[in-house]
């Protein structure tokens, strides 16, 4: 088992997670697909959803975030 | 705590070797099957309750480990699957090659189980004379010992969807961000748009 000694990815070097690489990666390569087919991938990368804080074990108003290609 | 580290490793070597010569744990892929019912337990419900079944305990209902052919089968077995579709069901094909981290990987049947994370990079799959190659953002390749070999991935386009003015200007671009880049995160993502427009640029002209 590699414990100091085993050389890290430049990217987890840098605080990086394997997901958010691998979400870089992917959005790069949808950035550079052709025309129909690039819109059906900015398709995929849209999230939408709601978060509520809670406090005193109530929640608190929710804040809606629908974003389309986050970095 | 690491500088015991080498001190620990001898140990564990040097005490390794004294054992037998048996490994002290088999790999997963020379293991036989879990057994689907445990008897001491049968046994013991037998001599309490004769005239009752026994209960079936969750290990029976799990399928068992495929076993390993014992002749190297002639076709590989290949599921390619996107989060949003699966591009490869039980297709039998001859050869994949894969990009791995550590290269192009080609994987034939009868290929030593292996598990590979996947670069940005083209995948091709080679069946008879046709090559379906496509172009793979990241994922992982797990080779399973009867020569299924599973391939998961986030994105993945045909050649023909990548348009080469886009990369070219992407490559430019991230070019000069890690000529500019100042903090680490910075340089990281600007390594990472180098390292894939680069990859794609190499899959257009490849």
């Amino acid at each position: 088992m590699a414990s100091s000694g085993a050389a890290v990815p430049f990217w987890r070097a840098a605080g990086m997670t394997y997901i958010s690489y691998s979400n870089i990666c992917t959005s790069l390569v949808r950035s550079c697909l052709k025309e129909p087919h690039r819109s059906n991938a900015a398709n995929r990368e849209k999230v939408h959803f709601a978060i509520s804080k809670w406090s005193n074990g109530k929640p608190e108003s929710p804040t809606i975030r629908s974003d389309s290609a986050t970095e | 705590m690491y500088r015991f580290a080498p001190r620990l490793l001898i140990r564990g070597i040097a005490g390794g070797s004294r054992r037998s010569a048996a490994p002290a744990r088999p790999f997963s892929t020379d293991l036989p099957a879990a057994p689907t019912e445990d008897a001491t337990f049968v046994e013991a419900w037998r001599k309490v309750a004769p005239n009752v079944d026994p209960p079936k305990t969750p290990l029976a209902f799990m399928k068992p480990r495929p076993s390993t052919p014992a002749s190297i089968p002639t076709k590989l077995t290949v599921n390619f699957v996107l989060p949003y579709q699966s591009e490869i069901a039980n297709k039998e094909v001859d050869m994949v090659i894969v990009p791995a981290t550590t290269g192009q990987m080609g994987v034939l049947p009868g290929h030593v189980a292996t598990i590979a994370e996947l670069k940005p990079g083209v995948l091709s799959v080679h069946e008879g004379n046709d090559v379906t190659k496509y172009f793979v953002s990241s994922g992982f390749a797990f080779i399973h010992a009867n020569s299924v070999t599973d391939i998961i991935a986030v994105e993945a386009a045909p050649i023909d969807h990548i348009d080469p003015t886009l990369v070219q200007k992407g490559l430019a671009d991230f070019t000069q961000k890690l000529n500019s880049a100042t903090t680490d995160l910075e340089k990281a993502e600007a390594q990472i748009g180098v390292d894939v427009h680069s990859a794609l640029n190499a899959a257009l002209s490849g």
